[in-house]
């Protein structure tokens, strides 16, 4: 029994083992990769070798004529990665600092803003960076902040972000407390309209490339925003996130939710 | 017999096993008792999926993985009959798993890592959650390699001889998890860590989960062969009865091992990273695991068959009848068939890579895995304790009646959790939902479904309370001098076996060579593709 040999043709075990497995994969591959591919209705698909390489998954060329063009343009030229930003160094925030000088009238001498304008400091830096470039563009309309992004350059605008999110912004609020103030809308948002939770996005449990910050915003201008994309008269949100969000809440609703926000972090 | 110390190391597996399960059920029933309508929500979604992770990390590692080193070790020792050779690293096996579950536990109950026990990135955890699940990892690894020393010590005494069949199983279920937990190995040191440490912002997350999906169906088999080796080497002894065939014992465990491995991806047919000839590949795959299933069933049934004509049946069915209803192992085998044979019906649903698009992610597939893994496999989990307790403890396990209710609990339980889970799967219920708005009236119909799985969770806690009371009471029972454990025996015992079926070679040859037609180009053309990184989002609580 032990000279008998098992990886040898003449060992039953081994050829019908592997005669019947390797049966079955280039009988399944045959169906998959060929048969099943080819006879789609879907006329893309040119010949054999395009046939494999679909049903393997290879990724077939970019096709720019296939996207849809829109009549109003796109929201934003901004496309958001987690590597937008670069790592902040000291040099990018002391230029930041500089620029932040003619910054200073709305947005507070340190980012905080006595005005009702947005607060800045401690803000994410891909956020700052995102809004000052869709108001450069003019897809963020703001008859203020136009003209003076305008003049900004890319690198004065990764600097000002850079100087803004290294400047601190207080959250004293306990955990607790929070979520027993927290309105419906932001802890649950509301499924049957569609409407997911603000605290989803804008929260402790958050952290997505270029999703500002809200705690602590002044509630009029949280408020002004949320009616403005209800409005469509603010579309940079690139997959109108906001857009569907904001149309769905009632006033109330709006208003628990910029009082909620504003009532963070003071 | 087993050696005094090897009793302890198996007792001390089962019993952290146990353990682990039990606080595992009592989180289970409270996320039921949570989602349902009978009380108001806990309104904070993250408590939720902490427990979630937590019940789904111990079930799905620490249970069967002790279980099936505990009684590896068992099996090593009364069926070669020789005495464990590298006990010492057996126990430090254990200490790693222990020390890795209570590593990976620490983040988990800090919400630190609410990932759920399968990880899905691109969501990120505390790096400890997946050190913790390495070590547990690691420490079986351990397992493995001593089940292929001591095998291999045996065959150089026994030259020629067959392997015994328990021994022959339980060395290929270790072969099997050697090379199945590679896959969400290489995730987690890969891709994982680097981006839980912060040295990247990114994660391949469509390649994670195709080596994620490499762990993921195996060690659904290696969760089930403890069940299957107690299937063919516990219940004919258990009942009177006999193998019916030891030869088909061995082709259905070596057919595990070629078969298990090469159909993960009927986990991501809803996947864009994997081409669609791929999945049909694995698809069918996943058709042929139902051969060595479907072998084992006719082979246990025709050894139950054995069993009841031995006591008096008659007839077609007569021998039905005659069988020893009593004893909790028959009881045992007979509920896991059901739900073997539920869970079976519903995974074909799953595997077909049309019909799956209808109840992708939906309370469908949660059902599917309670009722095979939850049931049909643990409730043989429980059935292999009560088998083992004596020799082990040295003590009476007396209380038959008690133990048989635990069973019914177990079986009527199970069931009761997860057909409403199956039927409002078709209707299109989420799965890993924290929360169902109630007051839509979409969802308010389906509100009942969730109240009789809350009460067939609250059977299965019951059922787990009796469990630990019969092991319990297993220890301070009288003292006993238990006859010598014997495994089943065959109808022709074998001789003589072909070198293929007393060797592993030929069949880890074919598990690997499947693996690399199968996977080999989805992950060689992933980890080539530039651009498929996505943004790690960490999970949990910041600041």
């Amino acid at each position: 029994m032990s000279s008998e040999r098992v990886f040898s043709f003449k060992n039953m075990w081994f050829t019908a083992s592997v005669g019947g497995v390797l049966a079955i994969v280039v009988i399944a591959a045959c169906i998959g990769f060929i048969w099943i591919p080819s006879s789609q209705s879907d006329k893309t698909i040119t010949g054999l070798w395009d046939a494999i390489c679909t049903a393997a998954g290879v990724p077939s060329r970019f096709q720019p004529v296939l996207l849809p063009t829109l009549p109003t343009g796109r929201p934003s030229n901004v496309i958001v990665t987690a590597t937008m930003m670069h790592p902040a160094d000291s040099q990018s925030i002391g230029r930041g600092a500089t620029l932040a000088m003619q910054c200073t009238m709305c947005h507070g001498i340190r980012g905080m803003s006595e005005a009702a304008s947005p607060n800045l400091a401690g803000q994410a830096d891909a956020a700052i960076y995102k809004q000052l470039r869709d108001f450069k563009s003019g897809n963020r309309e703001s008859v203020i902040m136009q003209p003076l992004a305008s003049a900004l350059s890319d690198p004065d605008m990764r600097d000002l972000a850079a100087y803004y999110a290294y400047l601190p912004r207080d959250h004293n609020v306990a955990r607790s407390a929070q979520v027993e103030q927290a309105p419906l809308i932001v802890l649950n948002g509301a499924p049957m309209r569609n409407i997911g939770a603000c605290a989803s996005c804008h929260g402790d449990h958050a952290n997505k490339a270029a999703v500002p910050n809200l705690d602590g915003e002044p509630e009029s201008y949280i408020r002004a925003q949320l009616q403005h994309f209800a409005a469509s008269t603010r579309r940079n949100d690139i997959n109108e996130q906001m857009r569907n969000v904001a149309r769905q809440m009632t006033p109330d609703e709006i208003d628990a939710a910029a009082h909620y926000y504003a009532s963070r972090g003071e | 017999m087993l050696n005094k110390n090897s009793k302890y190391l198996v007792l001390a597996h089962f019993w952290v096993a146990f353990a682990g399960f039990f606080v595992a059920l009592l989180l289970g029933e409270w996320q039921m008792v949570m989602r349902s309508p009978l009380v108001h929500w806990i309104g904070d979604p993250e408590l939720y999926y902490r427990s979630v992770t937590a019940h789904g990390s111990a079930m799905a590692y620490v249970l069967p993985t002790l279980v099936a080193m505990g009684f590896g070790y068992a099996i090593s020792e009364f069926s070669l009959k020789q005495a464990l050779i590298g006990r010492r690293w057996a126990w430090l096996g254990f200490a790693l798993v222990v020390l890795g579950t209570v590593t990976a536990m620490i983040p988990v109950s800090m919400g630190l890592a609410s990932v759920l026990y399968t990880f899905y990135p691109p969501m990120i955890g505390n790096p400890f959650y997946y050190l913790g699940v390495v070590l547990v990892v690691v420490g079986s690894w351990i397992w493995v390699a001593l089940m292929a020393i001591n095998l291999h010590a045996w065959k150089k005494t026994h030259r020629g001889e067959p392997i015994p069949l328990p021994m022959f199983a339980n060395v290929a279920a270790a072969y099997l998890w050697a090379w199945t937990s590679i896959g969400a190995a290489i995730e987690i040191l890969f891709l994982i860590l680097p981006a839980a440490f912060g040295w990247k912002t990114t994660i391949d997350a469509g390649l994670a989960r195709v080596f994620f999906s490499w762990t993921l169906h195996a060690i659904v088999y290696f969760w089930l062969m403890p069940a299957y080796i107690a299937f063919y080497t516990l219940v004919p002894r258990a009942i009177g009865g006999r193998l019916y065939s030891d030869t088909m014992a061995r082709i259905s465990f070596v057919l595990f091992l070629v078969f298990s491995m090469p159909i993960g991806i009927h986990h991501l047919f809803q996947d864009p990273q994997v081409g669609s000839g791929v999945k049909f590949l694995h698809a069918v795959f996943t058709g042929m695991v139902s051969i060595p299933t479907f072998l084992t069933v006719f082979t246990i049934c025709a050894s139950v068959e054995i069993a009841g004509r031995l006591r008096g049946g008659k007839g077609l069915l007569g021998w039905v009848a005659a069988l020893p209803w009593k004893n909790p192992m028959m009881l045992a085998v007979a509920f896991s068939f059901v739900m073997l044979g539920f869970g079976g019906a519903g995974g074909l649903i799953n595997m077909s890579y049309q019909l799956d698009f209808a109840v992708h992610n939906t309370q469908w597939i949660t059902g599917h895995f309670h009722l095979i893994f939850g049931g049909a496999i643990v409730i043989m989990y429980f059935a292999i304790a009560y088998d083992l307790w004596p020799h082990l403890t040295g003590k009476a396990l007396a209380n038959v009646r008690l133990m048989r209710t635990q069973l019914w609990l177990w079986f009527i339980g199970m069931i009761v959790l997860t057909f409403p889970w199956h039927f409002v799967g078709i209707l299109g219920m989420p799965r890993r939902m924290a929360y169902y708005d109630y007051a839509n009236p979409a969802i308010a119909p389906q509100a009942f479904s969730v109240i009789i799985s809350v009460i067939g969770g609250l059977l299965l806690v019951i059922s787990g309370v009796l469990f630990i009371t019969i092991l319990v009471k297993g220890h301070l029972a009288n003292r006993i001098e238990p006859e010598e454990f014997r495994f089943s025996m065959a109808v022709h015992a074998p001789t003589r076996l072909p070198v293929a079926l007393n060797s592993f070679g030929l069949w880890l040859a074919l598990m690997i060579g499947l693996t690399i037609t199968n996977y080999g180009f989805p992950i060689a053309q992933l980890m080539s593709l530039e651009q498929t990184s996505v943004p790690a989002i960490p999970v949990g609580v910041r600041k």
